[in-house]
């Protein structure tokens, strides 16, 4: 009797096989949904040659799974993503090396910190307010900020008057500060000490919020340090692989939160969509792109924003406590 | 660890107290398994428990029928349960409970509604039903629980019923015969993994005649069971192999879609 019990329960269990338990996030989670969101985040991030990962952390929670582990595992995701891009660039030679190097010194040591801050704020109880703040502000922000650039630009291309992007010869304060480097294959010559600053800011923000900041560092390129378009995109997902790489090894020696499973299903849907969704970029004019870029941004932050402002359906939460064990 | 004696103590004082004038009756009982494997394809289970209750020449005629009363517990967390204000125009956790060492699983099944069964007084003492379960609170440096019409605590009983992590099923217990017995405990998917106790009273007449229990485990298994073990043990090795893992994908990714 007790044998027919189990059996049956067995074969109830065969005939949901889309059904996988995630070791680490402790829920079973839809194969194809999952596989499915890899994929268009994919696309989204080879169109505008980003990690995708400010799209693909808020996605995880929303599917139930915490936004710890959402956040360290999306980290191997965009590791992944950006590899695959890096190894494209590499043939192009459409990405300065000497540059990426630098940019990693503040990287690595940002990643730490990120790292350092997110174990304390989860001690805390604080991490889950600070990661949806973070979203609004950032996110906010610099799509507000993309939006505004993109109807300009496209106002201006309208106009008949040429997009500008890089304006040669003018110098900002930062110009003056010492150990000056050249990178050959930006053609620029700068001061070492914003390049590491850069690096350091995006490895930080990436390692609490889940993202590799793609969308944040290709402009800071552009507009801080002239680097030239055509290098920027490489370059950053040069930076954007060894932060997030590093990340995923300092998540899981802190805070045991990265879910192989989860990652494996998300990177192999996201570099496939990555494929496709470069082509379809390629397709479109450059300032177009961008601000659609911005509107995608923004979108995600004002997301985060509505759900801090919103009266929510339940004002009570329960969460095991941090740490007790 | 320091609630063990505790505990000890009070089963001991109940076993005192209660089993000394029912010699009669005695509750046997089995559980279709002992061991529930996370694997993969886990997405919750059912475990069936069978039982009967022995007569024997010494058993008193009983003017009712018989009652059961099963608590199945998991085992205990610490949670906090936050409650949301709005704040500067944002809505943040502002004030928050601990609630410590209560069960993370708890359902309470019977043959017909607790209190229907025993007087209140008695289903207060044994803890019969979820809102008679005592869910000791941190409150300042002592732990105490509070009222039971505390909005924490109906909170963290709704969020845990909403869950199906607590279960209240006053008709889960089911006699095929006067004294033959069935019930199903449904495990959810995000039933946590360790050692679960069944607890089972038996009630005629309004009273409490004799106790029975019965213990299963949920454990993670095989690849889960290794994944999960290497994340926490292995926690550099664990992170190299997910970081080579993406490196891989992302070079075969643009291998097999080379264009040129």
């Amino acid at each position: 009797m007790f044998l027919e019990v189990g059996s049956e329960g067995s074969s109830r269990r065969r005939m949901t096989p889309v059904q996988v338990y995630l070791p680490i996030a402790d829920l079973p989670v839809n194969i194809f949904v999952v596989f499915a969101m890899g994929i268009a985040v994919g696309f989204i991030s080879g169109m505008f040659g980003i990690g995708g990962g400010f799209l693909m952390t808020p996605l995880l929670i929303f599917l139930g799974i915490s936004p710890a582990v959402a956040v360290a595992t999306v980290s191997s995701h965009i590791a992944a993503s950006s590899f695959s891009g890096a190894i494209t660039y590499w043939r192009r030679k459409a990405l300065d090396l000497s540059l990426a190097a630098m940019l990693l010194i503040g990287g690595i040591a940002g990643t730490a910190a990120g790292v350092w801050l997110f174990t304390y704020l989860r001690a805390l109880g604080q991490l889950d307010l600070t990661i949806s703040l973070s979203y609004v502000l950032l996110l906010g922000s610099v799509g507000g900020l993309m939006v505004a650039e993109g109807v300009r630009a496209i106002i201006r291309s309208r106009h008949g008057k040429p997009v500008e992007l890089r304006r040669p010869g003018s110098h900002t304060w930062f110009h003056g500060l010492p150990f000056k480097l050249r990178f050959k294959q930006s053609r620029i010559y700068v001061s070492s000490i914003p390049v590491v600053t850069i690096g350091f800011i995006m490895g930080f923000i990436g390692a609490i919020m889940g993202i590799g900041g793609g969308f944040l560092l290709v402009p800071m390129l552009i507009y801080f340090l002239r680097v030239p378009t055509n290098v920027v995109i490489g370059t950053s997902m040069v930076l954007t692989l060894v932060t997030m790489a590093t990340a995923t090894v300092l998540h899981s020696i802190t805070n045991h939160l990265v879910d192989v499973i989860l990652a494996l299903i998300l990177m192999v849907g996201g570099v496939m969509g990555a494929q496709f969704g470069a082509r379809a970029g390629q397709k479109m004019r450059g300032e177009r792109l961008r601000l659609m870029l911005g509107v995608l941004v923004l979108a995600v932050g004002v997301r985060f924003a509505v759900d801090l402002v919103m009266t929510p359906d339940d004002f009570y939460s329960i969460r095991q406590l941090e740490g007790a064990q | 660890m320091r609630r063990r004696p505790l505990a000890i103590l009070g089963a001991a004082l109940t076993l005192l107290t209660t089993a000394a004038p029912a010699a009669a009756e005695r509750l046997v009982s089995s559980l279709s398994s002992h061991r529930v494997l996370i694997t993969p394809s886990f997405t919750g289970t059912e475990l069936v428990l069978f039982g009967t209750v022995e007569r024997d020449a010494a058993s008193v005629a009983r003017r009712g029928s018989y009652d059961i009363v099963a608590t199945v517990s998991g085992p205990r967390e610490t949670l906090v349960v936050r409650r949301k204000e709005r704040m500067f125009g944002i809505w943040a956790n502002a004030d928050s409970r601990t609630f410590v060492e209560v069960p993370s699983y708890l359902a309470v099944l019977s043959t017909r509604p607790a209190e229907e069964i025993a007087p209140i007084d008695l289903l207060r003492r044994l803890q019969i039903g979820l809102r008679r379960t005592l869910l000791p609170q941190r409150i300042g440096p002592d732990t105490a629980d509070v009222v039971r019409d505390d909005p924490f605590r109906n909170a963290f009983l709704r969020l845990k019923l909403s869950h199906d992590l607590y279960v209240d099923a006053p008709n889960a217990v089911t006699f095929l015969t006067p004294i033959l017995f069935r019930a199903t405990i449904p495990l959810p998917a995000g039933a946590p993994i360790g050692n679960y106790e069944v607890d089972l009273k038996l009630f005629a007449d309004g009273a409490l005649i004799t106790r029975g229990g019965d213990a299963f485990e949920i454990v993670k298994f095989g690849f889960e069971q290794f994944v999960a073990g290497a994340a926490l043990n292995h926690g550099l090795l664990y992170g190299l192999a997910t970081a080579l893992m993406a490196l891989l994908t992302g070079w075969l990714a643009s291998v097999v879609f080379r264009r040129d």
